[in-house]
C-alpha cells in the first residue's frame, strides 16, 4: 500500500469516528449545547481539557520550539501546564458552583453590570478567534503535507467535518469526540517518540531517555548534545539565560492566559459536582503532562539527530569536534525525508560555498577559516514532530498515525474555541442582551446559526491568514492574562471588588497590554506600523511584548482595586452570590435553574 | 445562624491558607528552582546537566500535577469536615 494511501486510511478512519460520535451525542436542549448535561465524568472531561488545550502548537511547533531554543523554551512547558494549578485553586471549582454556561455570564452576574458583560464577551471573541485562526492554519499544513491536496480544499474538508459534529452535538458531541481525539493525538505523539528515545538512549520512556546516556558516544544525552552545538557555534542546549526577568514574566504571562481562556474554563461547567471540577483538572494536567513530558526529550533527540544526519562523525565518541566537522553529508547523498520536506519549502538548502557538501551552523559564528559561507540548510521549528516517524526510518502507518494526531491536536481546540464563541453569541449577547425573552428552543437554533458563521469565518481567516498569523499566540494570551483571569479570580477572592472596579481594571489591563503589543507589532498587526523595533534593547526593562500580559494582569488588579475602595460597596445580593459560590454546598441545584 | 455563618468563615480561611500553601509550592519549584535559583542548584548534576534543567522540563510538570490532587483531596476532606460538601 502506498503511503498516501495509509494516510487516507488513518486521517479518514479517525474522521469517521468523529462523525459517528457526533451522530450518537445529538444535543437536545441548550443544556446539552453548551455543558454537554452536566454530567460529564471528571476523568473523561480530564481527557476531553487535554485535547481541548493540546492545539497544533503543542502538537507540531512546540518541540521544534525546543529543540532549536533549548532551555529558553522550557517557558512553554511550564507556562502552559501551570496555569492548571491556578485554574484548579483558584477558578475552576467556584466557577461550577456559580453553575452557568458562559465567561461572561459570571462577570456579568458578579459585577451586576451588562457592560463588564460585553467587555467580557469581546474579550472573548478576539481572543478565541484569533487562536482558532492558528489551528485552521496548523490543519492545512497536515492536509497539504499528508493528503496531497492544497490547503484550501484540506480546511474545507476540516471545517466541514468540525461543522457536522459541533453544530449537531455542541458541548456534548465536541465532548466525546475530544476524548476520541486525545487518545489519537497522544498516540502519535509518543509512539515515534518510544522508538527514537530506543534508538539514541536504549530507554523506552523518552522522558527518562533525555537524562540518561546516548548509546553512540557513551555520554550523557544531553552533555552530548550540548557539545555538538557548541562547536557548530550555537548557544549550549541547556545554557542559561540572561534575561531571567523576562523569562519569569513570559512564563507568568503563559500561567494566567492558560488559566484565563475561556475555551478551557468552560470545559468544567460539564462535571456534575464541585469536587469533580477539582478532581478534573488533576486529571486534564495528567493527560497533558504525557505529551508535554514526552515533547522534550524529542525536542533534544530530534536536534541530535538532525546533526548527526548532517555530520556523521558526530554521533560517536568525538575528540576534536574540528576534525568531525570537517566532512558533513554531501547534498547528494542526503536523506529521503529531507527531500519530501524540500518540496514543501519547510526545508531549504543553499549551496553558498560551492562544494556541493551540506554545511549546518550558526551563521553568527565565524567559520571562514574552513572555507564555510553562511549556514546553507534553513530547517523550520514545524517541522520536527512531522518528520520524526521518518527521521527514525519508522514504518509508513507512524507516518499515516502523525497525519492523524497533528489533525486532531488543530480540530479538537478548533471545535472548544468555536463553541466558546458560539455560545459567547447566543447566551451572552443574543440571550442576556439584545432579547432575553428568547426560548429554549430559539436560544439553541441561535446557538447553531453562530457557530456556523463561526466556522465559516475561521475557515476563510484560515485559507487567507492575516499577516499576524504568527503573533496570534501574544495576542490571546495578552488578553486573556491582562482581563479575564484577573476579572473572575476578584469576582470570587474579593467582596469589595464592584462594577467600577472591575470594569476599569478589566479595561486598563486590556488597553495597556495591546498597546504594548501593537507599539513592538505594529498597530493591529499592520506590517510597518510598529514605533519600535522589536529587540530587546528597546524593550522597556527588558520586558518582551510576549511577556507583558502578566504586566497588564498586575495593573488590573491594582485599578480595580483602588477604583472599588474609592467607590461604594457592591450590593448585599452580590456580597451573598460571592458567599455562595465559595461554598460547594447545594451545586446540585444550581445547574438546573 | 451565628454558627453556620463562624463555620463558613473557618472553612474559607482553612481553604485560603491551603491555596497560599499550595501557590508558594507551585512559585518555588517552576520560578524558583527553574530559573532564579537554577545557578543556587547547578552544583547539583542530573544526566548531564543540571537540577535547574529537569525542574525547567520535567520536575515544575511533575510538581504541579501533584498540587492540583492534593489540593483536591484536601479540599473534599475540608468539605466533609465542615458539613459544607455537596
Amino acid at each position: 500500500m502506498s503511503q498516501f494511501a495509509i494516510n487516507v486510511l488513518f486521517v479518514g478512519g479517525s474522521f469517521a469516528i468523529y462523525i459517528g460520535i457526533a451522530i450518537w451525542a445529538k444535543a437536545g436542549s441548550t443544556k446539552d449545547f453548551y455543558v454537554a448535561g452536566g454530567g460529564v465524568h471528571p476523568i473523561t472531561n480530564g481527557m476531553a481539557i487535554g485535547a481541548d488545550w493540546m492545539s497544533a502548537a503543542s502538537f507540531i511547533s512546540m518541540a521544534g520550539i525546543i529543540a532549536s531554543a533549548g532551555y529558553g523554551a522550557s517557558t512553554f512547558l511550564m507556562g502552559w501546564t501551570g496555569g492548571y494549578v491556578l485554574l484548579a485553586l483558584l477558578l475552576a471549582p467556584y466557577l461550577r458552583k456559580f453553575g452557568k454556561f458562559t465567561v461572561p455570564e459570571f462577570i456579568g452576574d458578579r459585577f451586576y453590570s451588562r457592560s463588564a458583560r460585553m467587555v467580557a464577551v469581546i474579550c472573548l471573541i478576539v481572543a478565541s478567534l484569533t487562536y482558532v485562526i492558528g489551528q485552521m492554519a496548523g490543519a492545512g499544513v497536515a492536509f497539504s503535507r499528508f493528503l496531497e491536496v492544497d490547503a484550501t480544499t484540506g480546511l474545507i474538508i476540516a471545517a466541514i467535518v468540525v461543522f457536522f459534529y459541533s453544530v449537531l452535538g455542541g458541548m456534548k458531541g465536541i465532548t466525546y469526540t475530544q476524548v476520541a481525539q486525545y487518545v489519537v493525538l497522544i498516540i502519535a505523539y509518543t509512539i515515534p517518540a518510544i522508538f527514537i528515545s530506543l534508538e539514541l538512549t536504549d530507554n523506552p520512556i523518552p522522558p527518562l531517555g533525555l537524562f540518561s546516556d546516548h548509546s553512540a558516544s557513551g555520554e550523557p544525552l544531553l552533555a552530548k548534545l550540548n557539545e555538538v552545538v557548541a562547536a557548530l557555534g550555537f548557544n549550549e542546549y541547556t545554557a542559561m539565560v540572561d534575561n531571567k526577568l523576562n523569562m519569569v514574566l513570559f512564563t507568568l504571562s503563559l500561567m494566567i492566559g492558560t488559566a484565563g481562556l475561556p475555551h478551557v474554563i468552560m470545559r468544567f461547567f460539564t462535571v456534575p459536582k464541585v469536587a469533580d471540577a477539582r478532581w478534573s483538572a488533576g486529571w486534564a494536567l495528567v493527560f497533558i503532562g504525557l505529551l508535554y513530558l514526552t515533547a522534550p526529550a524529542v525536542a533534544s533527540m530530534a536536534r541530535l539527530n538532525l546533526v548527526t544526519t548532517i555530520y556523521p562523525d558526530m554521533a560517536a565518541q568525538v575528540e576534536n569536534y574540528e576534525d568531525a566537522t570537517a566532512n558533513p553529508i554531501a547534498y547528494a547523498d542526503r536523506p529521503e525525508w529531507i527531500r519530501t520536506w524540500e518540496e514543501t519549502g519547510l526545508i531549504t538548502f543553499t549551496d553558498r560555498n560551492n562544494d556541493g557538501n551540506i554545511q549546518l551552523y550558526n551563521d553568527a559564528a565565524d567559520f571562514a577559516d574552513r572555507g564555510w559561507q553562511g549556514n546553507e540548510l534553513e530547517v523550520s521549528n514545524d517541522i520536527l514532530v512531522l518528520a520524526n516517524p521518518e527521521i527514525a526510518n519508522l514504518p509508513g502507518w507512524v507516518v499515516g498515525l502523525i497525519a492523524a494526531g497533528g489533525l486532531a491536536a488543530a480540530l479538537s481546540t478548533a471545535a472548544g474555541l468555536l463553541l466558546a464563541i458560539s455560545s459567547a453569541i447566543s447566551h451572552d449577547l443574543i440571550k442576556g442582551a439584545i432579547n432575553p425573552r428568547i426560548t429554549e428552543k430559539g436560544e439553541l437554533r441561535a446557538a447553531r446559526i453562530s457557530m456556523s458563521v463561526a466556522i465559516v469565518v475561521a475557515t476563510y481567516l484560515g485559507v487567507n491568514p492575516p499577516g499576524f498569523a504568527a503573533q496570534v499566540v501574544a495576542l490571546a494570551f495578552g488578553i486573556a492574562a491582562a482581563s479575564l483571569f484577573p476579572a473572575l479570580m476578584m469576582g470570587i477572592f474579593s467582596k469589595r471588588i464592584n462594577n467600577k472596579g472591575a470594569i476599569a481594571g478589566m479595561l486598563s489591563g486590556l488597553i495597556f497590554t495591546l498597546v504594548y503589543i501593537f507599539v513592538y507589532k505594529g498597530w493591529f498587526f499592520i506590517p510597518g506600523t510598529n514605533n519600535l523595533e522589536d529587540v530587546e534593547a528597546n524593550w522597556v526593562l527588558g520586558i518582551s511584548p510576549l511577556s507583558i500580559g502578566a504586566v497588564g494582569a498586575i495593573l488590573n488588579f491594582a485599578v480595580a482595586y483602588l477604583v472599588s475602595n474609592a467607590t461604594e460597596k457592591p450590593p448585599q445580593h452580590i456580597q451573598d452570590l460571592v458567599e455562595s459560590v465559595r461554598y460547594p454546598k447545594g451545586a446540585g441545584v444550581a445547574i438546573d435553574h | 445562624m451565628a454558627d453556620d455563618k463562624s463555620n463558613a468563615a473557618a472553612y474559607w480561611k482553612a481553604n485560603l491558607r491551603l491555596i497560599t500553601g499550595c501557590l508558594i509550592v507551585w512559585a518555588l519549584a517552576s520560578y524558583g528552582c527553574a530559573i532564579l535559583l537554577r545557578p543556587l542548584l547547578a552544583g547539583i548534576a542530573i544526566g548531564g546537566t543540571d537540577l535547574g534543567f529537569w525542574f525547567a522540563q520535567q520536575g515544575s510538570i511533575l510538581v504541579f500535577i501533584g498540587l492540583i490532587f492534593f489540593y483536591a483531596w484536601k479540599m473534599n476532606r475540608l468539605d466533609k469536615q465542615f458539613g459544607l460538601g455537596e
